[in-house]
């Protein structure tokens, strides 16, 4: 085997997007192998499979498969070169036949009609490859369940002349059986030469079903070892790299009473029995992988999704938050985490965003707005929170990231909101307005106000938190103080509930 | 260029654009030009006008109601009724028009909203369900009514306008300082623009859209007692197609169909404008097919002019840019 021909070797390869994503990152992919990605949220790892499948450029180095250079335009060249990749997220379009998806972009035709019986021959033959030869492949896609769908999607991906399979997190919606199933046929297609990388955060699968894995930390690759020589701990220790300089000029606030406090939270799969206290004057983090259900709870807690258990304690007092509006009254603010959809008016000045949810308050008799009030208003907020503008009256959409975030802000200091929730304060603006960003949440915690930031950046969380939560699968997986924390033991607190499952004893 | 002044230069093109029109048919037909002419417009347009002042608001949020022209005729078919069969007097007749307009829209809002259908399809339905019922109602017979429902259309003496036209005026003026000064008004533009983000910012955005689309059906019931008002009569076929000169006007004033954008003013430019077209190309003698493609035509460049200006001067959202940018691979397509 470790004969075996490399069939693709990646050299420095490179891509930025604001911010460097992939920095000389070297990979190696022989024939009948299956080599595992692990890493970091923003470690690289899905920035490389989007390249290997033509979904984005890289800015430089080299791709090879087989020896000729691989740079796909789009999907469909990459799939042409046989690089084929199943996303996380199921593609399937449930209307249509377990065929039609799987043939979706070469439905084979004539004059224009679908030869429904070679369709669904040749489907038969696909789905025969997965270990689904008995389902009928009219049946229509959203009948199936998600295990099903999953491997729908992977014989269409085998369908084609498949040489490198990219699967990325392909466990996540399955069932222990159907994983054994998933496997098994990995297994095959690596004795048929087939090349797989396989991205996934579960050690204990990783372990398995991988030949080699190689640990990705800040767009390099860390460390590539066999997986017989290596213990997920090990892993984990990689993924962090060294350790962080404890943080510096550590203030400490004097943390005042209990501001929020939940009692065994649910909500959807994401949420399950989240409980925590958040103190007035203090800053709480809740760190996790993406997909932990970090982003869920805050939601859920202001009311922006449904609740499907536990109870909310503003100042000791119970609240019932049904919808946004409950948690406006109860003083409760969030600054969601994709601004452009879910915060801002993009086309409307920062009058307009500012004053949206006070408006009430400049309205004299009749519903008169009274828009030097607001102007204002705003002026003092453009100036507290340093907001650069050429004017209030300039639309939003023109503002940098760093500014829009402050405009969100404004927001709810105008509205007198005493709980901040700030989910990923910094995601996507550059390096000086975070800072920015991180002296406006202590000088906001410095008032008294609780405030609770979801982030993914661990080193952020640690040296802005007074205490950190971990998220891991939907639930709180442990609590942190600065004394004690490490990134390591953060990082592995982030990993825990995949670690913990059960491995199966499959028979054999 | 603040936001107000941009708002007069708006006014003002739209004012020229009118303009124009109206010196071009008076080098086209030498009658065209007279007091007369404009008397007759004045006089024709307040049930339009009114309606398309409150489907303005509609657009505005991105909803859309088609069932303005049916709820129209309903209305007159009531009005009608309560003056020739049940002998009521003119001012409870007219609230009755009214009162069924607010009925129909209510009900427009509350499915559209409450069920989360959209309101293209909710005011499908109704442009049906109000048809039917108008012609039930009236037998499909066209009533006579006379001197007791005409007097709204009839010019004021010395002024030369109606009181109807007056009213539209109130209307139009009151419809856009509803918009552009009132708490309410500010909703349904954020609402237009990004409801998830008003959601999220606390405000219930459903009683402000269940609102505006009531406020559109009084404002066709309005429009129901000027139609019979200026006829004389009530006819239960009354306002077919409305619905599309409506929302024609509103669209050549600059408002957006994907809403958050609109004005109730540069709306009543866009009903002046389609209203003057008509009655100069019947002038200059063209046949009811050429006017009906005219028409058409200055729908089309109207709003592909309003995309490609709102193009240009690198506003978000607008209808060109979503086409161009949906190719791909087409980095920067104009400018």
């Amino acid at each position: 085997m470790a004969e075996a021909a490399h069939l693709l070797q990646v050299t420095r390869l490179q891509k930025s997007y604001n911010v460097p994503v992939l920095l000389d990152f070297s990979f190696s992919l022989r024939s009948g192998e299956v080599h595992a990605l692990v890493g970091s949220n923003g470690a690289g790892k899905s920035t490389f499979a989007k390249i290997l499948c033509g979904l984005t450029p890289a800015d430089g180095g080299e791709i090879r498969l087989a020896g000729l250079p691989h740079a796909p335009a789009s999907k469909r060249a990459a799939e042409h070169a046989g690089v084929i990749m199943v996303l996380q997220e199921l593609n399937v379009i449930g209307t249509l036949s377990v065929a039609e998806n799987i043939f979706l972009n070469r439905l084979p035709c004539r004059a224009g009609f679908v030869q429904r019986s070679r369709l669904h021959e040749s489907a038969r033959a696909a789905l025969a490859r997965v270990g689904l030869g008995d389902l009928d492949p009219a049946t229509p896609a959203g009948a199936l369940g998600v295990g099903h769908q999953q491997l729908v999607e992977l014989a269409g991906a085998l369908s084609r002349n498949c040489r490198v399979l990219i699967l990325d997190e392909p466990t996540a919606a399955l069932t222990d059986p159907e994983i054994e199933r998933l496997f098994g046929h990995l297994r095959k297609l690596r004795q048929e030469g087939v090349g797989i990388i396989y991205v996934s955060h579960r050690m204990d699968e990783i372990k398995r079903i991988a030949d080699r894995i190689t640990v990705m930390r800040d767009g390099r690759a860390v460390a590539t070892h066999l997986s017989v020589d290596v213990t997920p701990d090990c892993l984990v220790r990689e993924m962090v790299g060294h350790e962080l300089p404890e943080r510096g000029g550590l203030s400490e606030r004097p943390a005042g009473p209990v501001a929020l406090s939940v009692r065994n939270l649910s909500a959807g799969d994401q949420v399950r029995d989240v409980s925590f206290t958040l103190r007035q004057g203090e800053i709480l983090g809740i760190a996790g992988l993406i997909g932990s259900g970090r982003t869920e709870t805050l939601r859920a807690i202001f009311g922006a999704d449904v609740k499907s258990g536990g109870e909310t304690f503003v100042d000791g007092k119970a609240v019932k938050i049904l919808c946004p509006t409950d948690a406006l009254l109860a003083g409760i603010g969030l600054m969601p985490e994709d601004r452009k959809q879910d915060g801002l008016l993009m086309p409307q000045s920062i009058r307009v965003n500012t004053t949206l949810n006070t408006l009430v308050r400049y309205a004299r008799a009749g519903g008169w707005l009274d828009t030097g009030a607001e102007e204002r208003t705003t002026e003092a907020y453009r100036q507290r929170l340093q907001i650069s503008c050429n004017s209030v009256e300039q639309a939003v959409g023109e503002l940098s990231g760093g500014n829009q975030q402050k405009v969100v802000v404004a927001r709810w200091l105008a509205r007198d909101c005493r709980i901040l929730l700030f989910d990923e304060p910094t995601r996507g603006i550059d390096v000086a307005a975070k800072q920015t960003m991180y002296e406006l949440l202590r000088e906001l915690a410095g008032e008294g106000k609780a405030v609770l930031v979801v982030s993914s950046e661990l080193e952020e969380l640690m040296s802005l938190c007074d205490r950190l939560l971990v998220m891991s699968q939907g639930c709180i997986s442990a609590e942190f103080t600065p004394g004690e924390w490490t990134q390591e033991k953060i990082t592995r607190a982030a990993f825990s509930g995949h670690l913990d499952r059960k491995v199966e004893s499959h028979p054999s | 260029m603040t936001l107000k002044s941009k708002k007069l230069v708006e006014y003002a093109a739209m004012l020229v654009i009118w303009l124009g029109l109206v010196l071009l048919f008076g080098m086209l037909s030498q009658s065209f030009l007279s007091l007369r002419t404009f008397v007759t417009l004045a006089n024709r347009i307040p049930a339009l006008a009114v309606i398309a002042a409150g489907m303005t608001l509609v657009l505005v949020i991105g909803g859309i109601d088609l069932s303005v022209g049916s709820v129209l005729g309903l209305s007159g078919a009531l009005v009608g009724l309560a003056l020739v069969n049940w002998h009521l007097p003119f001012w409870v007749a007219t609230l009755l028009g009214l009162g069924v307009g607010l009925v129909a829209g209510t009900l427009n809002g509350l499915v559209s909203v409450g069920l989360g259908i959209p309101s293209f399809i909710v005011s499908l339905g109704m442009l049906e369900i109000a048809r039917g019922v108008a012609y039930l109602t009236t037998h499909s017979q066209t009533k006579y009514i006379g001197a007791t429902v005409e007097w709204p259309s009839a010019p004021i003496p010395g002024l030369g306008v109606s009181p109807a036209f007056l009213i539209t005026l109130l209307v139009i003026v009151a419809g856009q300082v509803v918009l552009s000064r009132t708490v309410f008004g500010r909703y349904l533009v954020a609402i237009g623009t990004n409801e998830s983000a008003v959601r999220l910012a606390g405000i219930n955005t459903k009683p402000v859209k269940v609102a505006v689309f009531a406020l559109l059906g009084l404002l066709t019931g309005l429009g129901g007692v000027f139609y019979t008002s200026r006829l004389g009569s009530s006819d239960p076929n009354a306002g077919v197609g409305l619905e599309l000169s409506a929302i024609a006007a509103v669209v050549i004033g600059g408002t957006s169909l994907m809403g958050g954008r609109g004005s109730v003013v540069n709306t009543f430019f866009g009903v002046l404008i389609i209203a003057t077209l008509e009655a100069g190309l019947a002038q200059v003698g063209a046949s009811e097919p050429t006017k009906r493609v005219i028409t058409g035509l200055v729908i089309v460049v109207a709003v592909v002019l309003d995309a490609w200006r709102h193009h240009l001067t690198g506003r978000k959202f607008s209808l060109l840019k979503r086409l161009f940018t949906a190719r791909p691979a087409s980095g920067t397509p104009i400018s």
